[in-house]
This record gives C-alpha cells, sequence and structure tokens, in this order.
C-alpha cells in the first residue's frame, strides 16, 4: 500500500483528503487505484492517450518519475506517491 | 627604597612618539576599549584587550613583561588606568598615548576603520556582523545589493520587508495594482490609511521608514516580454511572487538568457511551494513545469482563497534564500522543491533535475543572438492554453 498526496486543487475530487491510500506495484497502477476511487482526478491526471498529463509531476518519495521509469516505476510499500500541479498564487 | 604603595606615574607619550615606536619590532600595541570601538577603527597591529578583561587576557596579547607596552583607547583614561594596572602586574616599560585615537586622527595618523558602514550601520546591523557567516564584509555584500521583486503582494509584502530590514541596498519592486481591502490580510506592507494608493508606493513608504539605508526603485507596470529584460538586467537576484502563470514563465525565460538566479514561491490555501533557480547550476523552472496547467487546475487566490500567513511564511523563506545567495553561504534550494502544507506544519523536500531536453536551459539550445534576446513567445496565448 503507497500514500497518495493529494495536491489542493484535486482535494475536491477526493471528498476533501489530502492524502489517499492506494495499491498497485508502480506508479501507473497506484495513480489507476486513485482514479478507481476517485474517478473525477481521471481526467486531471491522464490525457485521452492513458499517458500522464503533461502539466502533473509525479514524484516517487523525492524523486521525479520521469527521471526513474516513469508509470512503470516500482512502488513498495510504504512509498508516498506526490502528485505535484503548478502553481501560481503570489 | 621607595614605599611599595605608592603608584608609579605612568609615561605618557604622544600619538606622534607612539606612531615612530610602533613601526620598531618588540612593541605590544594594545587597544583598552570596548570591542564595538574597536570594530569602528582601530591603530594597526592594536590587539584588543577591553578594560574589563585586562588581568585575564593581557598574559597573551603582551606575554613578555619587559618588553615595551604602549596603551591606548579613545582619549586616554582608560589607557592610563590599565597601565597602572600593568605596572602593578609587573610591565615594566610601560606608556599610556595621550589623547587616545581621537587625537591620532587628529594628527592625521591612520586608523583601521570598518571600511564602508557608518556608526549608525555598525549599530543597526550588529546582530548580523556578530554572525561569522555575515560579518562586516557579509554586510557590506547586502548592503550593494540589487535584488528584485516580482509582485509587492502576498509573497512581495513579507520578502521586502525582511530584505529592507537586512539592509540590501536596493529593492526594485514590480506591481501595477493598487492596494485593496483584501489584500490586508497577508500583505502586511500596506495599510488601511493606504487603500487605493499604488502598492509599489505604499511598499516605498513601508521600507523607507523601516530602513532609510534601502534604495527602494518603484516599477509601477507590468512586466511583458517587451520591458522584461531591461527591467532585470541591473539587478543580481530576482524574486518571483507573481500572481499568475505567463509571467513566471516569461520571467523564467528571460533570467536564463541573462543568468540572473530567480527565488521562485508560490502559495495557495494551505500550501505553499519554494525553489531557488540559478541558470545553468541548476534546473530552470521549466525543467521543472514543463508546460503550465490548465485553468481548472490553476486556480488563483482570489478564486480559492490563502491562509494570509502562507504568504509570511514562503516570503521570508525567498528572503531567507536571497541572503543566501547575497553571501554566498549555505545551501540555496538549488535542484530541490521545499513543499510546505500548513495544515499538517509539514515541509517536504522534492529533487528537481536539470531536463537535458529543457526549450530554455537544455542541452541543445541554442545560442540566442542579440538581435532575438528580447524576443519572447506569446505568453498570454501559451498559458490561456
Amino acid at each position: 500500500m503507497a500514500t497518495v498526496r493529494i495536491p489542493p486543487v484535486l482535494r475536491q475530487q477526493t471528498g476533501g483528503q489530502p492524502e489517499v491510500e492506494a495499491e498497485g506495484g508502480n506508479v501507473g497502477e497506484v495513480l489507476r487505484a486513485l482514479t478507481a476511487a476517485h474517478p473525477d482526478t481521471e481526467a486531471q491526471l491522464f490525457g485521452e492517450d492513458g499517458d500522464l498529463n503533461r502539466y502533473v509531476n509525479v514524484y516517487l518519495n523525492d524523486e521525479d518519475v520521469r527521471v526513474l521509469d516513469g508509470l512503470d516505476t516500482a512502488v513498495s510499500d510504504g512509498d508516498t506517491v506526490v502528485i505535484l500541479p503548478a502553481m501560481a498564487g503570489g | 627604597m621607595a614605599p611599595t604603595d605608592v603608584k608609579q606615574q605612568v609615561e605618557e607619550i604622544e600619538p606622534f612618539e607612539a606612531a615612530q615606536e610602533i613601526e620598531g619590532d618588540d612593541v605590544a600595541l594594545i587597544d583598552t576599549r570596548e570591542p564595538h570601538e574597536y570594530q569602528e577603527a582601530h591603530l594597526e597591529n592594536g590587539k584588543l584587550v577591553p578594560p574589563g578583561l585586562l588581568a585575564d587576557e593581557i598574559g597573551e596579547a603582551a606575554p613578555d613583561k619587559s618588553a615595551r607596552t604602549i596603551l591606548y583607547c579613545r582619549s586616554g583614561n582608560r589607557s592610563y588606568k590599565a597601565a597602572e594596572q600593568l605596572q602593578a602586574l609587573g610591565y615594566e616599560d610601560v606608556a599610556s598615548m595621550a589623547g587616545g585615537i581621537l587625537a591620532w586622527q587628529e594628527q592625521g595618523l591612520p586608523v583601521v576603520a570598518a571600511s564602508g558602514m557608518t556608526p549608525e550601520q555598525r549599530d543597526r546591523y550588529s546582530r548580523h556582523t556578530l554572525l561569522p557567516e555575515v560579518g562586516v564584509d557579509g554586510q557590506l555584500k547586502l548592503l550593494d545589493a540589487k535584488v528584485l521583486l516580482l509582485g509587492a503582494g502576498g509573497l512581495g509584502a513579507p520578502t521586502a520587508l525582511y530584505l529592507a530590514a537586512a539592509g540590501i541596498g536596493t529593492l526594485g519592486l514590480v506591481d501595477d495594482d493598487v492596494v485593496d481591502a483584501s489584500n490586508l490580510q497577508r500583505q502586511v506592507i500596506h495599510n488601511t490609511e493606504r487603500i487605493g494608493e499604488p502598492k509599489t508606493s505604499s511598499a516605498r513608504v513601508t521600507i523607507e521608514a523601516l530602513n532609510p539605508d534601502v534604495n527602494v526603485v518603484e516599477h509601477n507596470l507590468r512586466l511583458d516580454a517587451g520591458n522584461i529584460l531591461e527591467l532585470i538586467e541591473p539587478y543580481d537576484v530576482i524574486v518571483d511572487g507573481a500572481d499568475n502563470f505567463p509571467t513566471r514563465y516569461l520571467l523564467n525565460d528571460a533570467s536564463v538568457r541573462l543568468r540572473k538566479p530567480v527565488v521562485s514561491a508560490s502559495i495557495l490555501s494551505f500550501d505553499g511551494q519554494i525553489s531557488t533557480f540559478v541558470p545553468f547550476e541548476g534546473p530552470c523552472y521549466r525543467c521543472l513545469y514543463p508546460t503550465p496547467p490548465p485553468a481548472e487546475l490553476a486556480p488563483s487566490c482570489s478564486a480559492n482563497g490563502v491562509l494570509g500567513v502562507m504568504a509570511g511564511t514562503m516570503g521570508t523563506l525567498q528572503a531567507n534564500e536571497v541572503i543566501k545567495l547575497v553571501l554566498g553561504v549555505g545551501e540555496p534550494l538549488i535542484g530541490r522543491l521545499l513543499l510546505y502544507e500548513a495544515l499538517g506544519t509539514r515541509f517536504t523536500e522534492l529533487k528537481v533535475r536539470r531536463d537535458p531536453e529543457c526549450p530554455i536551459c537544455g542541452e541543445n539550445v541554442p545560442e540566442v543572438p542579440e538581435s532575438e534576446m528580447g524576443k519572447f513567445p506569446d505568453y498570454e496565448a501559451f498559458c490561456a492554453g
């Protein structure tokens, strides 16, 4: 089981939860488990081609999955997946 | 034999005599004043031994009791008393300089002065100069630094206040907005009386009241592709507290071209992010965020709300980054993104890598010719997409 950190802009879609537990052997599966449990998050995270939207950064613990194996990056029990969109508020 | 309870007269010498003597070897020159006086100005090779520490420290400063030992203070009184003490301690050849360093300077003799700072500045910044990481040299760097703040709003307000208090010599403020009542929940540099005034001039009033050393430069305008290079060129460090994506991407691209470091933070509701982008040394904003999010994923503080204190937390973190960059100390947030979540009071650090494919600072980006320097894509359209 991994912990997914939900950014403020997606919390409405997770019923206000800042963290969601999700099962999966890799980052893609964990995020799919999240979208299965909270379907409104899907359109924000994934494009029509099934890839992550370019404007969404995803980290496994403290590392950007773009420099790991992307959605195929293996996830272990207790890992944290951070979803991070850019923010512009000043 | 002279009775031992009669004090031996202390020899007093004139500054010009002292000047001749201390040119020779084997003369110990002792400054019997307080540290702050010494720091302001002292004689070359003068060793500081404050009056209260004379008995404890003289042995180290002047180990040879038979050697010529000349003492001075500000006007000659404290050094005279100290000379009496030294004679009582067994020093055999002691003299006090009459008139002290004041008389010395009146005669045009040279001193080692803490250059560049006035007595008022030495007092004002004393808590900085006490820090080995800052010191007088570091404070002079701060006083010489030119920092541009993008936005005199939520993030800009606390950043500007602390940078002004720290003695950043020139603070440029870019903002084309006026103070609104709804700003005052977080924009602590403005106040109720100044509602309706331009934010840049309101901020100037507060900064100048806080620290007259700061030269405030108002840029009461909106940043665009046509003015950005000219605007940021004179500054050493840029602080990004902009409230919109077009400005953030434009600033990034221009700052990479001019190789200006940018301290970038953003806030929304209870969340904040901060990183420091030093072109070609670490990643840039586009390495972190290749494309801006669509509007529904990028609400503004005015639409979504923001806890006022978030501006203070993230703004003061920005000020800290700026000061480290100016001083060249510590570890700035280069290649690191710090997230702060205020409801859980939790800080998270993420790694940010340079993207070899980055269209702005990547490996394959061609040199930008001088004629193209000021040309940027249409950011409004780019970010509206």
